[in-house]
């Protein structure tokens, strides 16, 4: 029963990652914009609420130095933190003796897997949100063509890890299959494994498009294919257990009425959390866009034609009265 | 409350250019405890009001450090002294193996420190400011500019600091009572 740590410990890295990003998110992130949602609140509740989480942020700018001193901190953080997160998973796996998880092709494998179906994700649920609610200003053409390159080279890498996989199944000659992945096409998991193929590494490759890059239902569509490859990646790697040295665990575990009600019933609270999300929160960080505007710039074109003169005015005035 | 005092002064500023010129018109002029307020960061804000460095990276450096040492420690005590068991032949304390641990609660309490570091240097929460009184000081979380300067200020004079704001641009300048 050597492979019962590995969710444990997979959980417990998960969960640091947890409690990591929910300081920088959930804690730190947001409460400039909470401040904004207070003080345009039609409510009594809604000021209170937001007030509260506000925490009273009111953008004097000694607040705004530490606030982006930390911010600048916490993704400098975070960076190595995605990495460890991965390959520390991996780590938990090599302690294991089931064949073929030990392979080093897993840490970098793991990452690009991560940066992959998360940015997929991420599409998933930005494309649809940029329509209903209008962000198309925001969330731009070019943001999810970007998004679209970063999906086809990830895809690319891990289509590369998933056929090494394969090469090192068949160098290592072991008579027991060494792979996760090499154990699945004989196996009963051979549908999701063809499932799991076509969507992580052929369908990307429509990417390597302009058109479909930018057209907006296109990337839509691709993006929940690489969900559903990721979903079966991780289904092929848990079914792999099947077959490992030994004959306790020989045997399917097929996913019963109960599994799948659970799996639906995770779908489900992601979704309503999602959407309760964009009801009370913003969805885009509303101080960062402001920031970013050339108004915000206090040396922008527009202020110097018509400021200029009265400012450098204003500082001898300043300086003759205080001088 | 017979009487109420006086906490300072408050003015509205056009844009993010004549607030940085009026913070730095305040600065040259002498004054300490005056405060910029605007709905998003100002480049170049912390040099015209000539603030020193912020001190949130020492409080993550702290955090960090402690949790490095917090998770060597634990995982020496607990696996070579309190409760050693001899596994394989292993080691009952190496670095290598302690790595991960150590570099996740050296990241938490890093994290943990700039979050909480900022909360704290910014003294917040703040349920209550002066300035809440002030109707226009409202749209500071949308699009407003101000400054204020409190009484406390050395420098502070009802009269003429209300005339420096005027001539550097403020508008509505306003006494703001405790």
């Amino acid at each position: 029963v050597a492979e019962l740590p590995q969710p444990a410990a997979v959980g417990r890295v998960r969960g640091l990652h947890l409690l990591h990003g929910l300081a920088a998110v959930l804690v730190h992130g947001p409460h400039p914009d909470l401040a904004t949602l207070r003080d345009r609140a039609k409510s009594k509740v809604a000021y209170y609420a937001y007030g509260m989480f506000a925490l009273g942020w009111r953008g004097a700018n000694r607040h705004w130095q530490n606030y982006e001193k930390a911010y600048l901190i916490l993704a400098g953080l975070s960076t190595p933190l995605v990495l460890s997160v991965h390959t520390i998973v991996s780590f938990d796996f090599a302690t294991s003796v089931i064949p073929g998880w030990h392979t080093t092709i897993f840490p970098p494998y793991f990452v690009a897997g991560a940066i992959f179906s998360g940015f997929a994700m991420v599409l998933t649920l930005a494309i649809p949100a940029r329509k209903i609610f209008k962000l198309e200003e925001f969330i731009t053409v070019r943001h999810v063509e970007n998004m679209n390159k970063i999906i086809l080279v990830t895809g690319m890498m891990v289509g590369y890890a998933y056929a090494m996989e394969f090469f090192i199944a068949w160098y290592s000659g072991s008579p027991t299959s060494p792979s996760p992945s090499s154990t699945a096409p004989s196996a009963p998991t051979g549908g999701p494994t063809g499932s799991w193929w076509s969507c992580n590494v052929i369908t990307p490759q429509l990417f390597w498009f302009q058109k479909i890059r930018q057209n907006m239902t296109a990337s839509f569509i691709l993006s929940i294919f690489v969900n559903i490859g990721m979903w079966f990646e991780r289904f092929v790697i848990t079914m792999s257990l099947h077959r490992d040295f030994m004959p306790v665990v020989v045997g399917l575990l097929p996913p019963d009425h109960l599994g799948r009600g659970l799996s639906h019933r995770v779908f489900g609270l992601f979704f309503t959390l999602f959407l309760l999300f964009l009801k009370f929160l913003p969805a885009i960080a509303i101080a960062e866009v402001k920031g970013v505007m050339p108004q915000a710039d206090p040396h922008w074109e527009g202020y110097h034609a018509d400021h200029h003169h009265s400012a450098d005015h204003a500082h001898a005035a300043g300086e003759k009265h205080h001088g | 409350m017979a009487e109420a005092r006086v906490w300072g002064l408050v003015a509205q500023f056009d844009d993010p250019a004549k607030l940085l010129h009026a913070a730095e018109g305040l600065r040259d002029a002498g004054y300490k405890r005056y405060e910029v307020w605007s709905p998003f960061p100002v480049h170049g804000m912390d040099n015209a009001m000539g603030l020193s460095r912020s001190k949130v990276p020492w409080i993550v450096l702290g955090g960090g450090l402690t949790g490095m040492a917090c998770a060597l420690l634990l995982q020496w005590w607990s696996g070579a002294v309190e409760y050693p068991v001899m596994i394989g032949g292993k080691p009952l304390f190496a670095f290598e193996f302690a790595t991960p641990v150590t570099f996740e609660l050296s990241v938490l309490l890093s994290a943990f420190g700039a979050v909480f570091g900022m909360i704290g240097l910014n003294k917040l929460p703040t349920p209550y400011h002066p300035l809440d009184k002030i109707a226009m000081f409202r749209r500071v979380t949308d699009d407003g500019f101000f400054i204020s300067i409190e009484t406390r200020d050395a420098k502070f004079d009802l009269h003429r600091s209300r005339e420096l704001l005027e001539s550097l641009g403020g508008r509505h300048v306003t006494v703001v009572e405790e």
